[in-house]
């Protein structure tokens, strides 16, 4: 860390000469201005210097690894350019893979935003025991994905499954949840929704309070209900938490591994990869085939499509944002105009 | 910051339209049914784990599940004990999630202090990169952070864990945002005009202003800690797991023996849910925090 000297005495080096006070004044200043001018430098230089080697480093050298042939054992191959690519772009299982994340994605983020809104809705009403509450919703985030992973793949198990157990009691056909594409794709969601709609639910909640209560005490005064409250003062009001929880939810669910590695521990996705995601072919591409090359192309196409959404998200929240702004101005400036007129024809 | 927790009760002398008509009208059925139905949501996976976890493969075949335990749960663990590393897996994730929950708090307090508060060339360009970082993958670096740690030799050691999670973009940007607001310049300059140099000033005024937010910080670094799989997957051998590796290797080894595996989940839960029960009141408190703040 930081080594700032104390300006202590500054004691004299040659006894013969005695200091001017002067000179030792001069001395302490320089230190104290030097200590002002490189403190910040040494406290952020552990973030940066940290994540530079395994943060960003890793990332760009990914770029460099898929230019090459490059074997798990081997190590480095010939340069191949931008074959790698080539070759998982002509893969269908890339393809696949993609197919499967965001089939999930969609059924794990819409569904769960619905929720977590309602529930959100819900709570931010004068309750009792507010924080029981609020502890109910969020116990399934202290359970780990890997645990949910196994108690939700052992609820789905296709022969002794709870829910295939139930489904047949009440008369209905037992659902292939580990072999059918949409059921496998239905029972991963369900975990990442479980374990993370309450998380959110808190998100929105936090925003909904920070309405301020009399814009809804004026609202109520002048006969809005609450479906018209919710509708036209709590979601507009939301929308900026609600574009951070999509964009938070993006990077993370387009990434998702540990509920498919284990949803089936025998296989990486399934016999016949009917829920392997992009993360996990990966894994399959590097350390089961060994082709590094290849798998680096996986990763930075992947890296792409996340950025991308994520910039696309923004835009658009940015956009509907402005656009908003716009309508809600020009009516104003209408029913002001109107509202002059009366006052004019009084 | 404006998170009422506790809201103010009606006071008794409010005008009575505003009881039972208005907004702090008490809700009724709907609303506490509703609860309810959450609650059970959340509550009832946990909870059959559990029971299925107390009893043997058999009682799976059962149409209608078991509501109470049986008394098999001391069996099944044992089983567990026997075939994963289970104690010496514990270790690993506790050590891994404290040394990175201290290093992460430290060095993001330090960093977003001066974000926050000291004046330095370059401090605006330095800041949108942690930001823009904020949404990048890390994770998708592996390849080459596995071939680093193959390099070094580190491979099959808890040190391979730590090292990528020592900082992090997330922590540095929540510090910034929380210090900005609460420290005020006044503060800062009389420690200096009293001849306190940076790191005394950082140590007496950042860190008793930074108290709250440190605490919500480890709290969520330890939980993202302890929750990493992809990464320890890779690094780690079978005979020098975390608690979540080798929870998939309690799945191979016994993927027909359902309610040992089960046991294994609930026993790798334990820990976090007394964690819970401790902090959950904080950790609530972060989540909206984080939220408005975000």
């Amino acid at each position: 860390m930081t080594a700032t000297l104390t300006p202590g005495k500054t004691t004299p080096s040659h006894s013969s000469s005695p200091r001017t006070p002067d000179r030792a004044e001069r001395r302490r200043h320089w230190l104290s201005r030097l200590d002002v001018k490189a403190s910040p430098y040494a406290y952020v230089a552990p973030f940066f210097i940290v994540f530079g080697l395994v943060g960003l480093f890793p990332l760009i050298y990914t770029f460099v690894v898929s230019l090459y042939d490059w074997d798990l054992l081997k190590g480095q191959g010939d340069f191949v350019g931008i074959d790698n690519f080539v070759s998982v772009l002509q893969d269908e299982f890339f393809w696949n893979s993609l197919f499967n994340t965001f089939s999930i994605f969609v059924l794990s983020s819409i569904p769960q935003l619905i929720a977590a809104t309602f529930i959100a809705a819900i709570l931010d009403q004068n309750i009792r025991s507010k924080t029981f509450w609020r502890m109910s919703i969020l116990l399934p985030y202290v359970v780990t994905p890997a645990a949910v992973a196994l108690i939700f793949s052992n609820m789905f198990s296709e022969d002794y499954g709870l829910i295939n157990n139930m489904l047949q009691n009440f008369g209905l056909d037992a659902i292939g949840w580990k072999t059918d594409t949409l059921p496998s794709h239905i029972a991963i969601a369900t975990m990442v929704n479980w374990r993370w709609t309450g998380y959110n639910a808190l998100i929105l909640l936090a925003a909904m309070q920070s309405v301020p209560r009399d814009v809804h005490e004026s609202a109520a005064l002048d006969g809005a209900g609450m479906l018209r409250r919710f509708f036209s003062i709590t979601l507009p009001s939301i929308r900026p938490t609600m574009v951070f929880v999509i964009i938070t939810a993006t990077i993370g669910g387009l990434q998702i591994f540990v509920e498919p590695r284990m949803f089936d521990a025998a296989t990486a996705g399934g016999s016949q990869r009917q829920f392997q995601t992009t993360v996990l072919y990966l894994w399959e591409m590097a350390f089961f085939r060994q082709n590094f090359g290849e798998a680096s192309a996986i990763a930075w196409l992947l890296f792409l499509i996340i950025v991308g959404i994520g910039l696309i998200n923004f835009l658009l929240s940015r956009s509907i944002a402005t656009a908003e702004t716009k309508v809600s101005t020009t009516r104003r400036q209408r029913r002001l105009a109107a509202y002059r007129n009366k006052e004019v024809s009084r | 910051m404006s998170i009422a927790v506790t809201q103010k009760k009606t006071a008794p002398d409010a005008p009575r339209r505003r009881r039972f008509f208005g907004i702090d009208r008490r809700p009724g059925f709907l609303t506490y049914g509703l609860l309810t139905v959450f609650l059970v949501c959340s509550a009832y996976p946990l909870w059959w784990s559990f029971v299925m976890s107390t009893r043997q493969n058999s009682d799976f075949g059962l149409s209608w599940p078991p509501l109470l335990p049986g008394g098999r749960f001391w069996i099944n663990a044992q089983v567990v004990f026997e075939s994963i590393p289970f104690w010496k897996a514990l270790g690993n994730s506790l050590i891994i999630s404290c040394v990175v929950t201290l290093s992460v708090v430290t060095f993001s307090t330090l960093a977003g202090y001066a974000f926050a508060k000291l004046r330095f060339r370059g401090r605006n360009g330095l800041m949108v990169f942690v930001i823009a970082t904020l949404a990048v993958p890390t994770q998708l670096g592996i390849i080459p952070l596995f071939m680093l740690m193959r390099t070094w030799g580190w491979t099959g050691s808890i040190g391979a864990v730590i090292i990528p999670l020592l900082v992090t973009a997330f922590g540095v940007f929540f510090m910034r945002q929380y210090l900005v607001d609460v420290i005020p310049d006044e503060l800062l300059e009389a420690a200096r005009v009293d001849g306190a140099n940076m790191i005394r000033t950082f140590f007496h005024v950042a860190v008793p202003a930074a108290r709250p937010a440190m605490a919500i910080l480890a709290l969520f670094t330890f939980m993202t800690a302890w929750t990493d799989f992809l990464w320890p997957l890779l690094v780690l051998d079978s005979t020098n797991p975390t608690l979540q590796t080798a929870l998939s290797q309690l799945q191979s080894a016994h993927y027909v023996d359902y309610s040992i595996v089960l046991a294994g989940a609930i026993l790798s839960t334990v820990p976090l849910l007394v964690l819970f029960v401790v902090a959950g009141k904080q950790l609530i408190s972060g989540i909206m925090q984080g939220a408005v703040k975000g």
